[in-house]
């Protein structure tokens, strides 16, 4: 079955030559009505920072809606969806954003607002793939059928926690409080 | 929000990407997750994808040797191929990004201590877009090979490191790729903790006599296959 495809590589130390966007971490632009940062570190089995790092997003829109011709429901405006940011010499990503909305999923029910998120690094031979929920959305939250697969002790990795800066998420990558990562 | 959501199903492709706690490699030790895995179900967020690229590709990106006011050191070589889903079907217009170290194997980034010489006429990093049958091409120099500290006398074998979206989150991969007939490949921990022997074959590129510059520039061919989605249709029937 994989036959064909291409195997995945670490990023390495030096992705800053290659990848960084000077409007990465902009997802909205700052004067966008209800717009946030999400930020945090991310961090190693003994709780250091990685500074060389990478973190993603994707994410729908307000609305709950994708500008992609895969949605079913027929793409929808313009919204990037799309966020990228190295981290800095403390570790820590940002990424400037709005509220996703709910989704439908597949199965039936509705999924909570979230952003998938990738995060790349030397020592990662692929990326590793987590979510973030917010830890305000309690009803959507609950009714969620992913979150719903996640060891309940875990779940709190997931959510972001809004705070006087905006929405706040730490990824740890290994022990205590490990992050939830997912197989994509 | 009613009625049944149709999307197009991923492959997972179990046992084609390295184990992420591959100890060989000295820095997974500690950025390895301990815990398992969660299946993530492919959904709405995971079968859509950033579709980026207008506006954030200049043609010039994908020459990396005029970047700078003279010409880099080493030797010119064209770096060509496809990207397509694994029915090989391509992906078009699509975003490809790479990086590497320059001729000498020093990347230009300031925690790079390897004592070889910057090329203040190289930078090394290029981006394209695919076209419309999924072809991507960059000019750029053959990096060189470098020593790391993973363990006694390490040396990475010469490789550039590639970024690609496809169309859908499901399939976003950063990868490396590699030379014909490194003699560095048996010692690297990084190239061999693809677990299949075939897998790791096809991140080396083939050289490609008929992709040369007549009189300026070597070249090598290197496809990227990513994971394929079913056929499902994803879509009302409509007229275009």
């Amino acid at each position: 079955m994989t036959e064909s495809l291409t195997p995945s590589q670490t990023v390495g130390p030096f992705l800053s030559i290659g990848l960084p966007w000077a409007d990465g971490p902009e997802v909205v632009p700052e004067d966008t009505p209800g717009s946030f940062v999400l930020s945090g570190q991310v961090l190693d089995g003994e709780g250091a920072p990685l500074t060389d790092a990478m973190v993603e997003t994707w994410q729908a829109d307000p609305a709950g809606r994708f500008a992609h011709p895969d949605d079913p429901r027929g793409a929808a405006g313009e919204f990037r969806g799309f966020g990228r940011c190295p981290t800095d010499a403390a570790g820590r990503y940002w990424i400037r954003t709005v509220k996703p909305g709910p989704l439908p999923a597949p199965g039936g029910g509705v999924e909570a607002p979230h952003l998938d998120v990738s995060v790349f690094a030397r020592g990662l031979l692929d990326r590793l793939v987590t979510r973030c929920y917010f830890a305000d959305e309690v009803a959507a939250n609950g009714a969620d059928p992913v979150l719903s697969t996640v060891d309940p002790a875990r779940r709190g990795t997931l959510l972001a926690a809004a705070g006087p800066d905006g929405y706040h998420l730490d990824i740890r990558l290994q022990g205590e409080n490990e992050t939830v990562f997912f197989d994509i | 929000m009613t009625g049944t959501l149709v999307l197009p199903g991923y492959e997972r492709p179990r046992g084609l990407h390295p184990p992420l706690a591959s100890p060989a490699y000295r820095s997974t030790i500690l950025r390895a997750p301990a815990q398992p895995l969660v299946v993530l179900p492919h959904n709405l967020t995971e079968v859509t994808g950033p579709l980026l690229g207008a506006g954030r590709v200049r043609a010039a990106d994908a020459d990396l040797t005029r970047q700078h006011a003279g010409e880099p050191l080493g030797q010119r070589i064209v770096v060509h191929g496809r990207v397509l889903e694994r029915d090989g079907r391509p992906v078009p217009r699509t975003l490809v990004e790479i990086w590497q170290a320059n001729a000498s194997g020093r990347y230009n980034h300031g925690r790079d201590n390897w004592a070889a010489p910057l090329d203040p006429n190289f930078t090394g990093g290029g981006r394209v877009l695919t076209d419309d049958q999924g072809r991507y091409r960059f000019l750029t120099i053959k990096p060189g090979a470098y020593p790391w500290g993973n363990h006694r006398n390490a040396w990475r074998p010469a490789h550039i490191h590639f970024s690609v979206f496809g169309r859908a989150f499901t399939q976003r991969l950063v990868t490396q790729m590699y030379f014909p007939d490194d003699p560095m490949f048996p010692y690297d921990p990084i190239f061999n903790s693809i677990p299949d022997e075939r897998a790791r074959r096809r991140l080396v590129s083939r050289f490609d006599m008929d992709a040369t510059e007549p009189d300026w520039a070597l070249a090598f061919q290197w496809d990227i296959v990513l994971r394929g989605s079913d056929s499902t249709p994803m879509e009302e029937p409509h007229d275009d």
